[in-house]
């Protein structure tokens, strides 16, 4: 079987990296999926159990890492719409590049408030 | 030695199936656009209500799951979330398998590795979310939805 020389570029620029994007959000999401469930299958156990778990979450680290993966989904649903454009959209494939920039615009503003009020549960004040 | 066709004559059409392969790529392409649409009003919510509302993560614990399963609302929105995102999420990296993993057996290994976690984790929700109790008996009452001492 031949195998690709490593390392390559496919084409680069806006449609490369954001299919590497997709690609990557999509992973990470999926196996936070399978963590939480298998930690919220625990309220089937006891409330002390499911409580001693989600407690351990409670923490700057791991709201870190929830704005994370919050940030993670929202670039993968709406970069998802954009896939869809593509495929749908008579025009979509001419505008991929410029869709991208609406993408990351709409992910900067959705993050904007998202941030701030979760960052303001972690960290107490707000 | 095999004979071919004289030029310019018809084509042959083979009766009845040409492919033995089946539409399922095409139904998997279908399945990831009209499921995604549906999980990013489904997970948006759930982040929503989870997240953002109120007193976000920190008012999540026992007592909070316990009365939004109280409405059958959030339960089939949960369970539509569960099976939707698990075969959504386990289509992509069924992709992304078929991608980069050049061996047969690595394939094949990782593969099962994958419907494996599928079935389970979403036997385990579904189970989960219809055989939940929210007020077993023989706990402290302060960690219980207030409907139970009710």
């Amino acid at each position: 079987m031949p195998t690709a020389p490593a390392g390559t570029l496919y084409r680069g620029r806006e449609g490369m990296w954001s299919w590497v994007a997709h690609r990557v959000t999509g992973v990470l999401i999926f196996f936070f999926l399978l963590v939480h469930v298998l930690d919220t299958a625990l309220v089937r156990v006891s409330p002390e159990a499911y409580n001693a778990v989600i407690g351990t979450y409670k923490n700057p680290i791991m709201g870190l890492g929830e704005a994370g993966l919050v940030a993670a989904i929202v670039f993968h649903a709406f970069n998802g719409v954009r896939i869809m454009l593509v495929d749908f959209w008579v025009k979509g494939p001419k505008y991929q590049r410029v869709m991208l920039y609406v993408v990351l615009g709409l992910f900067l503003v959705t993050m904007a408030g998202f941030l701030p009020r979760h960052l303001g549960h972690v960290f107490g004040g707000a | 030695m095999t004979t071919i066709a004289e030029p310019r004559s018809p084509r042959v059409r083979r009766s009845g199936r040409t492919s033995t392969r089946g539409n399922f790529e095409l139904y998997g392409w279908i399945f990831m656009r009209v499921s995604g649409v549906v999980l990013i009003v489904l997970i948006f919510g759930h982040l929503f209500v989870n997240l953002v509302q109120g007193e976000g993560i920190n008012a999540v614990d026992f007592g909070f799951v316990a009365g939004k399963w109280a409405s059958p609302l959030w339960q089939i929105w949960d369970l539509l979330m569960l099976w939707l995102a698990m075969i959504h999420g386990a289509n992509g990296v069924r992709t992304i398998i078929n991608d980069y993993a050049e061996r047969d057996g690595v394939r094949l290994a990782l593969k099962a590795a994958l419907v494996a976690s599928l079935v389970v984790v979403v036997v385990l929700g579904t189970l989960v979310i219809f055989t939940f109790d929210p007020c077993p008996p023989e706990s402290p009452a302060n960690l219980l939805p207030s409907f139970c001492s009710a």
